[in-house]
């Protein structure tokens, strides 16, 4: 479980999240959605320590991520992430993007970390560009590779950053339906995000962003029928 | 509407000892480079990631090196030195100003090329559980190395030429030993023709040897 407890975040003086509190439990799916600049991606960073926060805690599973302790490179194999602009290292191959960090990172085999590699990349339909180049890619492929990247840690749960923006509207479905069918999987998932169909379709919990305040969560059904705020329905008026 | 003779006959018998001589230039070239590249990476990384005494030496070194004559550096190793006892072998003046100076070069394409090599690649690198030194060895590192490839090409290129400067302080390397011949013979165009050949042929295979390295190294 993810547990956020009254979280600030400041960038200078700006103040960024202004106290969040969010429980995601295990197999639950949650879509973050608002506009830009209302410190949903901030948040997603703050989870994997990526930022340092001001005040409060984020719980993973029992462990506090910005705690002086916590080693934050194991606790980071539990948190995979998928970035809006994918990302991918453009000096290795397809295989060699998903095989490094098992091998470096949790010390498996070249010959293991490679095995892991080829099924991940299978299983997000990229099983033919394994010797391929980043370069050589689409953008919804490379996101899909950074997907496959991230599921090579055999993370217990994902944090997509706006993962389909920096696409090509043509290539939105592929990442979209990869997302999906790590849903009905039963990966436990964040999904900051524009796409308000997935959000509706697949979330288990839609969160609504504000100004670095969370101004609303709950099922699809109500944010997106019966919003409660009134930012939630401006918001919703104009992405629709 | 000249009379002047040609006479081969004189280089062509030192021949074999302006190509020892020529080996001679490529080694400081090449000892030169290793140490530039090692020192120019440091440079760029104390200037990046440091502040106050250690940045500002650094900067100092690349502002030197980069803008003023590379003869005055090497004079500086040879006759400044020398002016305060310290007395040094002509090939240990010409390393010593031909590593200050590809150092100063380097380590602006080195500081280039980490720039070029975005944040968000440490932060992917770091998301999955890296170290700061795995994200940095293993990402960031090899990006920069494509990057500074053809620049650290062309300083090898300079250095080469560069060491021909080595005459001026007594270095018997390849011009030096010209030099030397021509001026017991007085052959001085047909010795520097040759020289300037042979100085031709070493910069092309240093190019064709980086092209071919390149087309192994680089697959993206």
């Amino acid at each position: 479980m993810i547990e956020i407890r009254d979280l600030h975040k400041y960038f200078g003086a700006l103040h960024v999240l202004k106290g969040i509190n969010l429980n995601v439990q295990k197999g639950e799916v949650l879509s973050v959605i608002g506009a830009s600049g209302s410190g949903k991606s901030t948040l997603l960073y703050c989870i994997n320590g990526l930022e340092p926060v001001q005040q409060g805690r984020v719980v993973v599973d029992g462990i506090d991520v910005h705690a002086k302790g916590t080693d934050i490179n194991r606790l980071r194999q539990r948190l995979g992430m998928v970035f809006q602009q994918w990302n991918s290292f453009p000096h290795l191959t397809a295989l060699e993007n998903v095989a490094l960090a098992p091998r470096i990172v949790k010390g498996k085999t070249r010959a293991e970390a490679r095995e892991i590699a080829r099924r991940q990349l299978e299983h997000v339909g990229l099983g033919e560009k394994l010797d391929a180049y980043p370069s050589a890619l689409s953008g919804g492929q490379q996101q899909r590779l950074a997907i496959a990247r991230a599921l090579a840690m055999e993370p217990e749960y994902m944090l997509f950053d706006e993962a389909t923006s920096a696409l090509d509207p043509e290539l939105v479905g592929e990442v979209l339906e990869t997302m999906r069918m790590l849903a009905e999987e039963g990966m436990t998932m964040i999904c900051v995000t524009h796409e308000m169909g997935f959000a509706r379709d697949v979330s288990d919990r839609v969160a609504f962003f504000h100004q670095g305040v969370m101004e609303e969560i709950g099922p699809p059904e109500q944010i997106f029928t019966a919003p409660q705020s009134e930012h939630t329905r401006k918001f919703l008026a104009n992405v629709r | 509407m000249f009379d002047y003779n040609f006479h081969w006959r004189p280089v062509m018998k030192s021949l074999p000892d302006l190509i020892d001589a020529a080996f001679l230039t490529l080694q400081v070239a090449v000892l030169a480079m290793i140490l530039g590249i090692v020192i120019g990476l440091g440079l760029a990384l104390v200037r990046m990631h440091l502040r106050g005494l250690p940045r500002w030496l650094a900067s100092s070194w690349v502002e030197l090196a980069r803008n003023t004559p590379a003869l005055f550096q090497l004079f500086f190793f040879g006759f400044g030195l020398g002016a305060f006892g310290l007395h040094l072998s002509p090939y240990i003046i010409v390393l010593a100003g031909l590593t200050f100076n590809c150092a100063g070069y380097l380590a602006e394409n080195f500081r280039g090329g980490f720039q070029a090599v975005p944040d968000t690649q440490i932060r992917a690198a770091r998301s999955l559980g890296m170290t700061a030194w795995q994200a940095y060895s293993r990402i960031v590192i090899p990006q920069v190395f494509r990057i500074v490839y053809h620049p650290i090409t062309n300083q090898m290129v300079w250095a080469v030429l560069m060491s021909s400067l080595g005459m001026l302080v007594g270095f018997r390397e390849l011009s030096g030993e010209t030099q030397f011949f021509a001026s017991r013979t007085f052959r001085i165009f047909e010795y520097f023709a040759v020289t300037a050949v042979i100085y031709y042929v070493i910069v092309k295979l240093i190019l064709l040897g980086s092209r071919l390295l390149a087309a192994r190294l680089f697959r993206y």
